[in-house]
């Protein structure tokens, strides 16, 4: 048995400890947001934030999580409200497909909470999250307006 | 154990549009009565495309699918041009292909592949919102008992002009919803256009950013189980035998189950139990015939192509032969294409409820129609006992016009009638049973005068015949027109040089590795072979590329358009930045005018694509915004196309199984793409497609000038050059 929070909601989760974050976060919480890409920790599809920091949950074990703070994309917007990464998104209009998006969002969102005011070299270093609609000048224009919002 | 099952064979239920649209349809019933057809919450249909709710909400029915294109955005606003509705209250929804199979196709084609959702249905859902709008004004006029041409309509509202009388269409739908259509809807002049050619925002961006939108692979029903699978690792290999004692053990499982005669299944609770314990099944494989061939085999199979005598010719005027045996100056250039995946970001999967008298399907399809049709197909069921949901997609890029995943769920439910079963598959699976892009190879010879003057040339194809492995039925005495995108002598891919002697022509050489339409298709390679090559016979003749294609363009006015408008803005002929070069490509490619400008440095094996100019003349700009984002991201596919992508073949099977050997653009690597969008009206052109093409090749000439050596065989990666 693991214990850890979600979103704010307490789960007790009665998986293999092996079985990767992302799947215990699909199919044990139902939390569908957050994306398989690849099971490899390529792509950043799987995106969330393990007590703030952001990790490629497709290869975090559930016992690596055990007791700690998960934050998934559905958990991103505080009180109905966007968080500004997802304001940005919606005024650049960067979705395309949007399926690599939720882990794009908390990639972006775990970066500005490290740099809140990141340079283009921070915004190539920080997201290399793959988007084969190639939505990443968009993004990159995102994440500057987020960090003046 | 041993595995019965009927012998399968894939193509058959590629089953085309034509087939439901004609014989399927007959024996059913119209389940709607003879005055108001109804949405399933009950609001009156005006037209099929218009359904008119009380509290004046529009939904405007979407025939293609939204796979991030935006066509389900822009086909809204064609509509909703016509209708004169409030853009603010537009919704839409997907009507599903078992309806509109059982209403003779009243929204035509869904197939979503081609860049072909504007260009091809524009004139009849613009009519579908016109007629709308007539109708609803009709009702109007009913009401007031004043002649309908007193009445116009604006922004959902209808105002009786006489008097000042206004009503919505939310008032007045129940009532046009009764009226008989009008013979004709005429169509706004372009000109007099408010929602088509603005840049309104996408209908669909809020459930991308907050997780809330569910893709295929999200899907939840009552009830049901995961599946994985896993397909024999060679193309027509077949299962031999496969150990289910050792895995129905293991947490979770609840079936193990042969799929067709080359794929098992394992059925469990959850995918992750699933894809547990079909790792640890034992399966042996009978591979078939292919199990010899490899990557370097094919490319032999291919190089013979290059010289043989036989070749179905497409495009000729003149004597090439002899222009080129008569030549001041002979070039000749040898290129090679790989296998490419799509790899859309989200790996194949369908959900499926079978029972002995209806089976459901709900799938990420490009092509609603063709999906139905494999499901009727693979449930031996008749049309009226099917239907087929729509599920968003995420990504397609042509992979999704191929239905052999959800044959696969179907054949699984089969075997557990009445539940439920979503099949997803790995992405290691996504990999290696892929429709990959076509492997082809190229030598073209060009002829010089004295004067540098470009005399003949010829260009000979040699390779894979998409149409020849999933439509026999569309080639054309035995030849592949689609393998001459870019290269036609007229039409939506023509080519865009007059050359006095012209021979193209293809030698096909087919292969066992399944081909599929990706992104672009063949215009990609042959966008490389013959701009890259102009750019050798520029340098050939000592002239610039930009005045060396102008001098074989006047007839083609509207490719040096585009040519000259990237060219210009990319400041063509004036000094670049110290270490930065420039290189062109232009296309006809699905009906638009596209060119590019890349500017490049180079430090070593290191290429940096520092900016791109591109230019598009898609006839008619439905949504400004939207096309820069598919010109920017198509840079994007075709970049990674050009620098990393590729699909080796040993044993048989496809080498690379994830992203870590098959690898994509990441943000630092991604270029400044500048758009010039320039419409000229009069026809319409694709958006989704064109301008992948023109990327690689325009890095490539940038490539060239920056280092005098032409590449020529792809991608990049393995002649050691890195994209950063």
């Amino acid at each position: 048995m693991a214990r850890m929070t979600v979103n704010g909601k307490s789960l007790e989760v009665n998986a293999n400890p092996s079985t990767p974050l992302l799947w215990v976060i699909r199919e044990q919480a139902g939390l569908t947001g957050t994306k398989y890409g690849c099971g490899i920790a390529q792509c950043g599809a799987c995106t969330v934030h393990l007590d703030g920091a952001a990790v490629r949950s497709c290869v975090v074990p559930l016992a690596a999580a055990d007791g700690k703070q998960v934050t998934t994309i559905e958990g991103l917007a505080a009180g109905g409200t966007l968080h500004k990464v997802q304001a940005a998104w919606l005024e650049f209009q960067v979705p395309q497909c949007g399926y690599c998006q939720s882990g794009m969002i908390m990639a972006a969102a775990a970066l500005l909470k490290d740099k809140p005011k990141p340079t283009d070299a921070d915004i190539d270093a920080g997201i290399t999250n793959i988007c084969r609609c190639g939505t990443f000048q968009q993004v990159r224009e995102a994440i500057h307006a987020a960090a003046k919002a | 154990m041993n595995i019965k099952t009927p012998k399968i064979d894939r193509r058959s239920f590629m089953v085309g549009t034509a087939a439901v649209g004609s014989g399927l349809v007959l024996g059913l019933r119209l389940p709607f009565g003879p005055s108001v057809v109804r949405a399933q919450d009950g609001s009156p249909e005006i037209t099929a495309w218009v359904v008119i709710r009380p509290d004046d909400t529009v939904v405007i029915r979407i025939a293609r699918s939204e796979m991030g294109q935006g066509t389900l955005t822009g086909l809204a606003q064609m509509v909703a041009e016509e209708l004169e509705c409030d853009w603010s209250k537009v919704t839409t929804e997907y009507p599903t292909p078992g309806t509109s199979v059982a209403r003779k196709r009243a929204w035509g084609n869904f197939s979503t592949g081609g860049s072909r959702g504007i260009r091809e249905s524009n004139e009849y859902v613009r009519k579908g919102g016109a007629t709308a709008r007539m109708m609803l004004v009709q009702a109007a006029a009913n009401g007031w008992s004043v002649p309908a041409a007193e009445c116009s309509a604006a922004n959902s509202v209808i105002t009786h002009k006489p008097t000042g009388r206004t009503t919505t269409y939310g008032k007045v739908a129940e009532a046009a919803a009764k009226l008989t259509p009008p013979a004709d809807a005429p169509l706004k002049d372009p000109k007099d256009w408010k929602i088509i050619g603005k840049s309104v925002k996408r209908l669909d961006t809020m459930g991308k950013l907050t997780g809330a939108q569910v893709y295929g692979a999200d899907l939840k029903l009552p009830g049901m189980l995961n599946a994985a699978i896993k397909d024999c690792p060679v193309f027509g290999g077949t299962v031999k035998s496969f150990e289910a004692a050792k895995v129905t053990g293991m947490p979770g499982v609840r079936h193990v189950v042969p799929v067709g005669d080359s794929a098992v299944a394992v059925v469990a609770d959850t995918w992750w139990e699933a894809k547990t314990a079909l790792d640890a099944l034992p399966i042996v494989w009978d591979e078939g015939p292919n199990a010899q061939v490899s990557s370097a085999t094919i490319a032999q199979v291919l190089k013979e192509g290059l010289d043989a005598s036989q070749a179905f010719v497409r495009n000729q005027n003149g004597d090439a032969k002899a222009a080129i045996a008569a030549a001041a100056k002979k070039v000749e250039a040898v290129y090679a294409y790989p296998f490419q995946n799509h790899a859309p970001m989200e790996p194949m999967n369908a959900t499926a409820r079978y029972t002995a008298d209806r089976c459901e399907v709900w799938a990420p399809t490009q092509n609603g129609e063709a999906a139905f049709a494999a499901t009727v197909a693979a449930s031996g069921l008749p049309a009226d006992k099917c239907e087929v949901y729509k599920i968003n997609l995420g990504g397609g890029f042509g992979r999704r016009v191929f239905h052999d995943y959800l044959t696969q769920a179907v054949l699984i439910a089969k075997q557990i009638p009445g539940t439920p079963v979503k099949l997803l598959w790995s992405r290691e699976e996504d990999m290696t049973h892929g429709r990959y892009h076509p492997v082809m190879q190229a030598k073209l010879t060009g002829a010089l005068d004295a004067g540098g003057n470009l005399t003949g040339l010829h260009v000979r194809l040699s390779g894979q015949s998409i149409l020849a492995a999933v439509l026999p039925q569309n080639l054309q005495d035995g030849r592949d027109n689609l393998v001459f995108q870019g290269l036609d002598p007229s039409g939506d891919f023509a080519f865009g040089y007059t050359i006095p002697n012209l021979t193209i022509d293809h030698a096909m050489r087919n292969t066992h590795v399944p081909p599929g339409f990706w992104r672009g298709v063949n215009i990609n390679q042959n966008a490389i072979f013959v701009e890259c090559f102009m750019d050798e016979l520029a340098k050939s003749a000592g002239q610039d590329p930009l005045e060396f294609r102008r001098k074989l363009m006047g007839k083609h006015p509207k490719h040096l358009a585009v040519l000259n408008a990237v060219a210009d803005r990319a400041g063509w002929g004036k000094p670049a930045p110290t270490g930065v070069y420039r290189g062109l490509a232009q296309m006809m490619s699905f009906g638009s005018y596209v060119a590019a400008c890349a500017e490049v440095s180079v430090a070593g094996d290191k290429v940096k694509v520092q900016r791109i100019v591109a230019a598009t003349d898609p006839g008619y700009a439905v949504n400004p915004g939207q096309i820069e984002r598919q010109i920017a991201g198509s840079f994007v596919y075709g970049l990674s196309g050009l620098f990393m992508e590729e699909c080796t073949v040993k044993n048989g099977r496809i080498e690379q199984e994830n992203f870590h050997t098959y690898d994509s653009m990441r943000l630092a690597q991604m270029p400044k793409v500048e758009s010039i969008i320039m419409p000229s009206g009069g026809f319409w052109g694709g958006v989704g497609e064109p301008t992948i093409c023109v990327a690689a090749p325009a890095v490539l000439n940038a490539y060239f000038a920056a280092t005098g050596k032409p590449i020529r065989t792809f991608p990049l990666k393995n002649h050691g050059i890195q994209m950063v």
